[in-house]
This record gives C-alpha cells, sequence and structure tokens, in this order.
C-alpha cells in the first residue's frame, strides 16, 4: 500500500479559453491533512471535482490510490466514489429529508443494513460531530455551521478512506469555525482518514494542515508544511500567508495607464 | 421513508381515477352494448355502403342482434362485400332475410337492417344474404327527386 | 440584416441544442424506469405530490367546464329543437378533448413547473452533485421517479376531469335547464364509443403526461443554478408544455378523429 494516496501529475484543464491548471502535480499522502490554498478562483473547487471524476483534465493524470479517475467509468468510477467523501461548501443536504434521513441516504443506497444497524451508525456519526439531538430538524431550520457539520457527518457515514473539504470555513463565525477546524483534525487522526482542505482561510487551514500547496495561475507556486511555508522567500508564499495587498497576484485589474485614462476625458464607445 | 398518510393519499388518488375510468367506461360510454358473446358470420354484398363503418350495428325489428365486423371491396364483381356478426342466439334467421342500410334519424349513423323473409331453412355461419338494399346517399336521392320533378314538369 | 440572420442561425442551433439534449436525457431516464418497480416508494412519494395535490385544481376546474359546456351546448342545441341531445355534447367534448388538453395545461402550470423549480434548486444547491459523489445516479434517484409519476398521474387526472365534468354537464342541463334525465345519459351512452372517443382520450392523456413530465424535467435539470435561471426555466417549462399539448393534440386528434 503506497504512501501516497492521491497522485496528481501534469494536470491540464481548462474551461472554454480560461486556463485553470497549468502543468500542476500534487501528492497526498496517506493519514494527513492537505491543503489546498490560494486565491480565489484558481479552481481549487475543480480540482476537488477532478479528484472525484465529475470532470476530466484535458492533460495529465488522477490516480486516487492507485486508480486512475480520470479513465474510470460508471460502475468502477461510483465504486471508488464510494470510498470517498466530500463536503460541500453549502452543505448540500437533501432538502427534502431530516437529519437523520440525510445521513441514513449513502447507507440505505449502498448497503443492505437492516435500521436496527443504520440507527446505530447515523447516531455515531451525529456523536462525533455533535448533533445527535438534532436528527429530527429538517435542514433548513440549520444554521450554517450545524449544516456543514450534518455534511461532514454524511460524508464519513461509509466510512471512507479519504474526505474532501471544499472551502469548510468560508462565512463561518468564529466559534462554528473553530468547532470545525477541531472536528477536521480529530476526526482524520480519530478514524484514520486522509483529508484534502482546499480553502483560503490561512490561520484555521495552517493550524490543522500537515502539509500545504499553494496555487496560483494554474500552477503549484509554492508547497510545504506550515514552517517551511513561513520561512520560504518565495513571493507568492509571503503575499498569500501574511495577506499582502501587492505582490505576485497585483492588487490592479489590468488596464492602460492611470494618468491617459483620466485626461481621455470620456469613455470610449 | 413514505408517510402512512402519504401513501393512503396515493392510494386513494389512484384509486378515484381507476373508478373514474370505470365511470367513463360504463356509464359514458356504449360499453354495455358490446355483446362479447359468441356470433356467426354471414355476408351481404351491396353496391353502395356509403356511411357505413365497421362496428355499425346490425337490426333486425328495430332490435340490435350484431355489429358489422368487415367491409370489403370485390375486384371482380366491383361490388362492396360487408360481413355480419350475428349473436348466435338469434340463429333462427329465414335465408331469405334482406339486408338494408338505413340511416339513424335524419343525419344520424348507417346501420344495417335485417327484414325477414318466409323460408323454413335458417341462415347459417358463412352463407350469404341474397337480398341487400344500399345506402341512401343524399346526392343521389336529390338527384332523383329532381329528375322525377322536372318529369312532372313536362307531363 | 446580417446580425439578424446571425441572430436567427443561433436561435435555430440553440434550439436544437437544446432538443438534442433533452433527448439525452430522456434516454437516460428511460432504462431507470423498470428498476423503480423494485422500489416503488420512490414513486409514491412523487404521486403525491404530482397528482394528489393537484387533485383540487383539477376537480373544481372539471367541474366548472362540464358546468359551461352544459350552459352554452344547451343554448345552440335549443335552437334546433336538439336539446336532448345535450349529454352527447358535453361527453365527448370532454373525453376527446377538453378532458386529456386541460388537464394537461393544468397539469404543466400546477404540477410541472413545481417540478421544475424543485429540480432546479436542487441543482444550485448542489444536492444532485453531492449524491453523484456519494456514487448514487440523480437521473435514477431523483428524475426517474418524477417521470414514472407524471405519466401514471396524468391520465388518472384526465380520467377524474372528464367524470366531473360530465356531472357538472348534468347538474346545469337536466338539474337547472330542464333536459330529460333519461335522455342525458341513453343518448351519451349510445354515441360515445369506448374505443374511438374513451380510449382515444385515455392515450392522449398518456401521451400529454409523457411530454409534459418530460419538459418540466429537462428544463430543471438544464437550468442555470441561479435563482434567476431556475425562475426562467420554470416559465419555459410551463410555455413549451403548453405549446407542446396543443401542438400534439392537432396531431393526435387528426390520427385519431380524422377521416
Amino acid at each position: 500500500m503506497s504512501d501516497i494516496l492521491v497522485r496528481i501529475r501534469d494536470l491540464h484543464y481548462a474551461r472554454g479559453s480560461h486556463v485553470i491548471f497549468d502543468g500542476v502535480d500534487i501528492d497526498i499522502r496517506r493519514g494527513t491533512v492537505t491543503a489546498i490554498m490560494g486565491p480565489s478562483g484558481t479552481g481549487k473547487t475543480t480540482l476537488l471535482r477532478l479528484i472525484g471524476g465529475q470532470l476530466r483534465p484535458d492533460r495529465g493524470t488522477v490516480e486516487v490510490d492507485g486508480q486512475p479517475v480520470h479513465r474510470l467509468r460508471g460502475r468502477a468510477l461510483y465504486d471508488l466514489r464510494k470510498r470517498m467523501g466530500m463536503l460541500f461548501q453549502n452543505g448540500a443536504l437533501l432538502t427534502d429529508m431530516d437529519v437523520y434521513d440525510n445521513i441514513a441516504f449513502p447507507l440505505r443506497e449502498h448497503t443492505a443494513l437492516p435500521e436496527s444497524l443504520i440507527r446505530t451508525l447515523v447516531l455515531m456519526k451525529l456523536e462525533a460531530v455533535g448533533l445527535r439531538g438534532a436528527r429530527h430538524l429538517m435542514p433548513s431550520q440549520l444554521s450554517g455551521g450545524m449544516a456543514r457539520r450534518v455534511a461532514l457527518a454524511r460524508a464519513i457515514a461509509l466510512d471512507p478512506m479519504m474526505v474532501m473539504y471544499d472551502e469548510p470555513f468560508t462565512g463561518q463565525d468564529p466559534i462554528s469555525m473553530g468547532v470545525l477546524v477541531r472536528l477536521i483534525r480529530t476526526l482524520n487522526d480519530a478514524l484514520d482518514l486522509t483529508s484534502v482542505v482546499v480553502s483560503h482561510d490561512i490561520e484555521e487551514t495552517r493550524a490543522i494542515a500537515d502539509y500545504i500547496y499553494l496555487l496560483s495561475q494554474g500552477k503549484v507556486v509554492a508547497q510545504g508544511t506550515s514552517e517551511e511555508l513561513e520561512q520560504s522567500d518565495s513571493a507568492w508564499a509571503r503575499q498569500f500567508l501574511h495577506g499582502e495587498p501587492d505582490g505576485p497576484v497585483p492588487f490592479h485589474y489590468p488596464a492602460q495607464a492611470y494618468v491617459e485614462d483620466l485626461l481621455a476625458g470620456e469613455e470610449a464607445a | 421513508m413514505t408517510s402512512r398518510t402519504t401513501e393512503i393519499w396515493v392510494g386513494l388518488f389512484v384509486a378515484a381515477g381507476l373508478a373514474a375510468l370505470f365511470m367513463l367506461a360504463m356509464k359514458v360510454s356504449n360499453l354495455n352494448t358490446y355483446q362479447t358473446g359468441p356470433t356467426y358470420e354471414v355476408t351481404a354484398r351491396f353496391e353502395d355502403v356509403s356511411g357505413l363503418k365497421e362496428r355499425s350495428p346490425v337490426t333486425m325489428a328495430g332490435v340490435r342482434i350484431g355489429r358489422v365486423k368487415r367491409i370489403e371491396f370485390d375486384d371482380q364483381a366491383l361490388q362492396a362485400v360487408v360481413t355480419l356478426a350475428i349473436d348466435k342466439r338469434h340463429n333462427r334467421l329465414p335465408r331469405d332475410t334482406s339486408a338494408s342500410i338505413y340511416t339513424a334519424g335524419l343525419l344520424g349513423e348507417k346501420y344495417v337492417a335485417l327484414e325477414a323473409g318466409g323460408e323454413e331453412e335458417s341462415l347459417k355461419n358463412g352463407d350469404e344474404i341474397r337480398l341487400t338494399q344500399d345506402s341512401m346517399v343524399l346526392e343521389k336521392l336529390i338527384a332523383k327527386f329532381i329528375a322525377k320533378f322536372l318529369q312532372d314538369k313536362t307531363q | 440584416m446580417v446580425a439578424a440572420l446571425r441572430y436567427l442561425g443561433r436561435v435555430g442551433l440553440g434550439f436544437f441544442q437544446r432538443l438534442g439534449r433533452a433527448n439525452l436525457l430522456l434516454l437516460a431516464i428511460l432504462p431507470g424506469l423498470p428498476p423503480l418497480f423494485l422500489r416503488f416508494s420512490l414513486v409514491v412519494r412523487q404521486l403525491y405530490s404530482v397528482g394528489v395535490l393537484s387533485l383540487l385544481i383539477i376537480l373544481v376546474s372539471g367541474v366548472f367546464v362540464g358546468m359551461v359546456l352544459g350552459l352554452q351546448g344547451y343554448n345552440t342545441l335549443v335552437d334546433f329543437g336538439a336539446e336532448e341531445s345535450l349529454g352527447v355534447v358535453v361527453a365527448l367534448s370532454l373525453v376527446r378533448e377538453l378532458g386529456p388538453v386541460v388537464t394537461a395545461l393544468l397539469f404543466a402550470g400546477r404540477a410541472g413547473s413545481a417540478l421544475t423549480a424543485e429540480i432546479g434548486l436542487m441543482k444550485a444547491t448542489e444536492q444532485l452533485s453531492a449524491m453523484e459523489m456519494m456514487a448514487v445516479d440523480p437521473i435514477r434517484r431523483v428524475l426517474a421517479p418524477r417521470f414514472m409519476a407524471g405519466f401514471l398521474a396524468m391520465p388518472l387526472l384526465a380520467a377524474i376531469f372528464s367524470t366531473v365534468g360530465v356531472m357538472g354537464g348534468w347538474f346545469v342541463g337536466v338539474g337547472l335547464l330542464g333536459v330529460d334525465d333519461g335522455s342525458y345519459w341513453s343518448q351519451m351512452q349510445a354515441k360515445v364509443d369506448l374505443y374511438d372517443d374513451v380510449w382515444n382520450g385515455v392515450i392522449k392523456s398518456i401521451m400529454f403526461g409523457a411530454v409534459v413530465t418530460w419538459i418540466a424535467i429537462f428544463e430543471g435539470y438544464d437550468a442555470v443554478p441561479t435563482s434567476e435561471g431556475v425562475s426562467r426555466a420554470t416559465t419555459r417549462t410551463v410555455v413549451h408544455s403548453a405549446l407542446a399539448v396543443l401542438g400534439l393534440d392537432f396531431v393526435l386528434t387528426a390520427l385519431m378523429f380524422g377521416g
């Protein structure tokens, strides 16, 4: 069993004329929490979809547990997906069922377990995220943070080998954020998972990530542990980690020279 | 995951729909005039069967005793050959029964009316009715009427 | 001038693209239908939201349409002294045409638009995507049960519409206007043919059910996943369904009742 769970090599992907990945190599080690970070719009969510097989790369390979995801179809792909859990940005709970049924959903769809056993599993997952008492609420009754925790419980329902988190900290209040941060790390260690966290929240991510990849403009511009990046002399790393407004990622959207623009007097037709 | 109430309502809905279909079949349509009892077939030849359709009624003394089963065209004799399916219960029709095509009401549908003859022997399956009277076509009727009218006038 | 032609060309190509996508979706849904018989609870749930919840509007509309037919029919027939044939007029109008068509239009407005909105919203909130990632095919789990439910519910609703319509016509004709009760039913029974009229009407409503549900599901599945996109998709469902039903009705009527 290889040390590396997800191996991405020479990934190229473009949507229309917009190039999203231009030769990306990423290794995700088993049992670690790996963070993929970068400015908004660098296609971090797209990367998760490529790993999960919802999108196919234009060039390059994506291997999960030794299997080439980009070449799998139908049955084989679905079997692989059962071993991956994904937490969507807004939870993506099924709105016509309550919390209990949402978590039971993958169990009922993919296993033939009796209801009593399913009940035990659902309660266990809910307990892990601290929401066992909320099991009969409907998704519309949950706060954002609670919805994400339920979605997390659902993502681990089938005891996957890997969980992917799409911007889990975005838009959360400090308490929810703290809860989620702790949950990701604890579950990763307790359940022997591999976690891939896509985020642009620096502090939270650095607190739990074992390894970080920094993406910008379609390439990996920096990588390393949190300390390595801190000491890195890469301009990218410095700008991103310290939240500097200007650097390799420019402040100004490309435009003509300022003085010329002002002197033009009126907008061009 | 379906609640009991949902299932009950759906069951009621489907039952209501089927009941409606049943009602339409029974009370609204002519289902009860469709006898599916055993029948025997006789044929009759006509020069003109305009307006007569398959499943048109076959009556005798005003009572429906069968239906038109098939209408075909005879290439040799250039006539219409109509096959009548008559209820087996009515098996004592004389061999010289005549068949005429009448219209129900003023503008209604065509039907075949049988009139009894006097022979002892009865029609059997596969027999042919010899005496026939064609369907009344309105144009021909008017033409005849005009011709007669002109004839009377010139006398 | 050229710009207008290019616009037309774009619209035309776009139309064919959508038609193609809609057909591909239908082809993907069809194999998902037989397995539903093993998991009928999914269909039952949809039958409730698509059928039972449409019952009220169908019943009310059916009664009123039937009553109007009774009234208008009487007004016209009485000039010919043929008011005893009111039953025939009401029944044939309903069973052959108004039952299937009006029910389909109401169905498109009520159930069709609800289906589109629901599926569009599921797409916008990534529920369909989440299902895919959980290795559950959303076409089989979400779309196929809804398609089967629409296709089963429509003929039932149309039959209910026609039946309450006939009774509405009876209420106005016999109850209020003095048409003879016996004549109303006996003439109707003589003139309404089980195969030509009732059965053809059922076939029409089955086909309308399939088309309307197909359009509703496609528009939802294909919608742009924003609130504006979903609202536009819902509008398209109602408009396209109406056009399709009326167009298909003409074709079917010509085939079934034409010379």
